[in-house]
């Protein structure tokens, strides 16, 4: 486990704590922390039990861990909860007007308000009475027990202790709204942590610049109320942003030129249209918020007609309403990227929490066959990179794009480093030349066409359609007899016209590709279709058409499987030698990376899951003897998608509860099917 | 057959994609075959058409602006017949189709053509948030009262009793008045016309189309296969003329004298419009010219050190 230090902080809804959360996180990172930032909390506006935990560390984290150093508590339930996953020297810091069945160890500062009455005397023990279960809900599938055995057993001779800050009177002195309540904290938490007044100061201008003097004050207080317990010293690296999942989406998305942005709201994808409605004039953006997802779809569709290039997020619900959206971005031939963050299902679920039950449902979602390409970013910095990819292929192959998230991604907050990531590859789309007559879906790689010297040879032996059918007479194609064209994921197809180690795009126009315009075209018309049709765009029913049509879009399909070889499609990290592997895709990427460094294993992460990179797969395998597949979702998803492409895992570990694995679980899951 | 006499109904082409049809060629249709059956509303509807791309550009909008859109349906083979830009879409779903060409790029033309079943049943609400949002399209809803594409099933324009191949025993639902849903919508310029009569039909497209706002004309358009109202239509239609279409109270009146059944006289012509800001005019004038993306990217990250 990398060396790091967490601190949680709970409460009702309402109370603000994933602000509180944020806070502390950055400035953390403001003093050259990586931090990770979970939120947990139900679906309701007031109420229920809320909480965020923060790890901060000198690499780069992505999951929680279960031992905490601070718990801050602002009612009962978070010290029910929680407080019995303080490692040694942890520090319970309660706030003395709401938090009633524990009494502080010693008296808040000399400034504090009035005597904390009901708080039954004696009772500070820590962590006693409260239910393992009850943290992260019902515990991973009952064969992979998950690491819990050291909690609960430290006393109160370990050096935890209950610290009580009067928030409440505070607030009340300085005649401070409630929602100064995570000024408070924070000010408290600074002083434990031995972060100097200055630099909260500092973070409080920055970040909470309405009443300034106010937030000032009553951080102040906090800050006074609380006692130092740690030294968290200010470590020698820059400072990065802090940004969750669904931020980093949009930034990638207006990175790689999204000029539109349409959703309805739909938890957890919400964030990306609050994100993007907050910087549409900033970033030129059209941000619209229709009727329902199929208005949604539909009208950036339509956008993509005229021009824009458009977005849409929703949840698996919302996407249900999509599909038939999805399917005309197939047949029309129009770019769009669709980020699906999920949530676990079936039906509404669990709203708020994670999952990884969409993937079939995504790569499959919409009638007939055309190519898509889904991506599974596992953090901001890849949300940020895969998401400006997806728009740059979307608009390159005219086809549906998706960016499959979750909730732990969307709603997970990460320091993101976009210089640490590759170059990002800019993608030219293949605009009409303006002098020959225009035909929306030209076609001037068919085999046999004039001007086909241009086409890879892997196109050049498809099926004889052109020449099987005459629609003149109405005779039968024999499109069924002749040589089957090749598809994706056909050896011959896959990563023929990969550069070795290159991510320069491939040729100018790539095979199956018409190249764009857009109306108004004087002298010209934009024809597009739902319909199957010919070259112009006009519908048909014609046979040879129809097969010629298919196989175009199978060719784009081919192109855009070796387009997805020039990027670095497989993630390899730990040990690239190690012949255990962990395998894993979207946001349990982070975690398994942690458990693969700390167990000295291999650890394999697709971040393209369609057209799957079976070439790069295989790659990242090589010399694998054991391999364990890591996912949220009860029925093994990615291992039902690996074995369509001929690959199977030895192992698997999954967590259905709507909760990530934290770093204690996932590591003795791991040892046990190892033993 | 002497309803259908006055009926143009050449609008067949070649088969065969011929360059020379669309190679700057400003004639009306293209080469697709016509496949309406003879009698059908529809070429009314189309015939229009082929005067009404002039007329646009007599009122500034060359051809090139002009974007029809269609569901699917009857009425939408039209989107394959018109030698115009289209967005030949789904059932249901011009309208969201049609905002989305319009917030794309303002500058363009709108038209959504669509069905009854289409536009009053399958994709109801956009209509309803269209008219709510008043963007700046026309709606020209090919109104025959029944699924002919389906071969003849009752629609929500379709009256009580309506004995269609789903309902053999007759429809137990009231037809929808579309107009009183898009006046209660908020829609700002709410007609009615019929596939007969083609100068009348003319004007009040070319009025929807040049109409600031989302416009909707409920074209009474007869399917002469499935469901012939060509007689009921003839005896009952007429033209207003005292009407006041700045009065919403007047619009509701006028068009609740016929309920898509019955034997109320049909009024036809112009129930209602206004003038209101539309949607779309937010999204004009957003100029990325000097956008520096790679720069907007750096700046927002840096709030959020």
């Amino acid at each position: 486990m990398y060396d790091s230090f967490s601190v949680l902080v709970g409460g009702k809804a309402g109370d603000g704590i994933n602000e509180a959360g944020n806070l502390i996180a950055r400035l953390m990172n403001r003093l050259g922390y990586r931090v990770y930032v979970e939120v947990d909390y139900p679906s309701l506006i007031r109420g229920g039990h809320n909480f965020s935990i923060v790890r901060c560390a000198r690499e780069k984290v992505g999951c929680r861990t279960d031992r905490l150093d601070v718990v801050m508590a602002l009612n009962d339930e978070t010290v029910e909860r929680h407080a019995h996953r303080l490692g040694g020297g942890g520090t319970l810091v309660i706030d003395t007007g709401s938090v009633k069945g524990v009494a502080p160890d010693e008296a808040a500062g000399p400034e504090a308000g009035e005597p904390d009455n009901d708080a039954p005397s004696g009772s500070t023990e820590v962590g006693s009475g409260s239910s393992g279960a009850a943290e992260q809900g019902a515990e991973p599938k009952a064969d992979k027990p998950q690491a819990d055995g050291e909690r609960g057993d430290a006393g109160r001779d370990d050096g935890r202790i209950v610290m009580g800050v009067p928030i409440a009177a505070i607030l009340k002195e300085l005649q401070a709204p409630p929602v100064m309540r995570n000024t408070c904290l924070l000010g408290a938490f600074c002083r434990i942590a031995g972060i100097s007044w200055e630099i909260l100061e500092d973070t409080i201008r920055q970040h909470i610049p309405r009443s300034l003097e106010k937030n000032l004050e009553v951080a102040r207080r906090g800050y006074e109320a609380a006692r130092q317990r740690e030294t968290l010293a200010s470590l020698d690296l820059p400072a990065l942003p802090v940004m969750n999942g669904n931020e980093a989406v949009g930034l990638g998305l207006i990175r790689a030129g999204c000029t539109a942005y349409v959703a309805y709201p739909m938890s957890p994808s919400t964030g990306l249209l609050h994100f993007m409605a907050s910087v549409a004039d900033d970033c030129r953006l059209k941000v619209v918020h229709p009727e329902n997802e199929i208005a949604v779809i539909l009208m950036a569709l339509g956008m993509a007609y005229a021009g824009e290039r458009a977005a849409v997020g929703t949840a698996g619900g919302g996407f249900c309403l999509m599909t038939e959206g999805v399917s005309l971005a197939g047949q029309a031939e129009l770019p769009i990227v669709i980020m699906v963050a999920q949530r676990p299902g079936p039906s509404t679920g669990l709203p708020t929490y994670t999952t990884q039950a969409d993937l079939h449902f995504v790569l499959n979602a919409g009638q007939g066959e055309f190519p898509r390409l889904v991506v599974a970013p596992g953090s901001a910095e890849e949300a940020y990179y895969w998401s400006a990819v997806a728009m740059g292929l979307a608009w390159r192959y005219q086809t549906p794009a998706f960016v499959l998230a979750d909730k732990a991604v969307c709603e997970g907050s990460y320091s993101i480093d976009i210089d640490a990531l590759p170059p990002l590859p800019e993608y030219d789309v293949p605009l009409w030349d303006g002098v020959s007559p225009y035909r929306r879906y030209a076609r001037p790689d068919d085999p046999g066409a004039a001007g086909t010297a241009g086409a890879p040879d892997d196109v050049a032996a498809a099926g004889t359609a052109g020449e099987s059918g005459d629609a003149s007479t109405g005779a039968p194609a024999d499109a069924a007899a002749a040589e089957p064209v090749d598809v994706p994921g056909d050896a011959t197809a896959a990563g023929t016209a990969a550069a070795e180690g290159s991510t320069a795009p491939s040729a100018a126009v790539p095979p199956g590709v018409s190249p764009l315009a857009f109306p108004p075209l004087p002298g010209e018309i934009v024809k597009v279709d739902s319909y199957e049709h010919d070259e112009l765009g006009v519908t048909t029913e014609d046979n040879t058409e129809t097969v010629l049509m298919e196989e175009k879009r199978v060719r784009k399909w081919c192109a855009l499987e070796e387009e997805i070889d020039r990027l670095e499609a497989v993630k390899v990290r730990g040990d690239a030698d190690a012949p255990t592997a962990l395998l894993c895709w979207g946001s349990n990427g982070s975690v398994c990376r942690e458990v693969a460094d700390e167990l000295g294993l291999r650890m394999v992460q697709p971040l393209v899951l369609s057209p799957f990179p079976t070439r790069q797969f295989e790659e990242a395998l090589d010399g694998v003897e054991r391999l364990i597949c890591v996912e949220n979702n009860v029925t093994g998803q990615l291992v039902k998608l690996l074995r369509l492409h001929g690959f199977d895992v030895d192992d698997a570990i999954r967590r259905y509860d709507g909760r990530m694995f934290s770093l204690e679980e996932l590591t003795t899951g791991v040892k046990e099917v190892l033993q | 057959m002497s309803d259908i006499a006055d009926l143009d109904i050449s609008g067949a082409g070649s088969r065969r994609p011929q360059p020379a049809d669309t190679d700057g060629d400003a004639a009306p249709l293209t080469y697709a075959e016509n496949t309406w059956c003879p009698g059908c509303g529809n070429f009314g509807i189309l015939n229009v058409w082929k005067t009404l791309i002039d007329e646009l550009a007599d009122n500034g909008v060359p051809r090139e602006r002009i974007v029809v859109v269609a569901g699917i349906g009857c009425h939408a083979k039209i989107a394959d017949y018109l030698n115009l830009n289209t967005f030949y879409s789904l059932h249901g779903r011009t309208v969201p189709v049609a905002t989305g060409i319009k917030l794309g790029n303002p500058e363009l033309t709108v038209i959504a053509h669509a069905g009854d079943g289409d536009c009053y049943g399958e994709g109801l609400e956009h209509m309803l948030f269209a008219a709510k949002r008043n963007i700046d399209i026309s709606l020209m809803v090919h109104d025959n009262g029944v699924y002919a594409l389906t071969t003849g099933q009752y629609t929500p324009t379709s009256p009580r009793g309506f004995r269609g191949k789903s309902t053999p025993g007759g429809s137990a639902e009231q037809p929808i008045n579309p107009l009183e849903l898009a006046l209660a919508g908020g829609a700002t310029f709410v007609a009615r016309s019929y596939s007969r009569g083609a100068e009348r039909l003319r004007q009040t497209m070319l009025d929807a189309v040049l109409h600031k706002g989302f416009s909707l004309v409920d074209i009474l358009q007869v399917c002469a296969t499935f469901n012939n109202l060509y007689s009921y239509y003839n005896e009952r239609t007429f033209d207003m003329d005292d009407n006041d279409p700045s009065s919403r109270t007047d619009a509701l009146n006028r068009i609740g004298e016929w309920t898509y059944g019955g034997d109320g006289r049909i009024a036809l012509g112009t129930f209602y419009r206004s003038a209101a800001d539309t949607f779309d005019g937010a999204f004009r004038d957003i100029d990325r010219s000097s956008f520096d993306r790679e720069a907007a990217v750096r700046d927002l990250l840096a709030r959020r050190v």
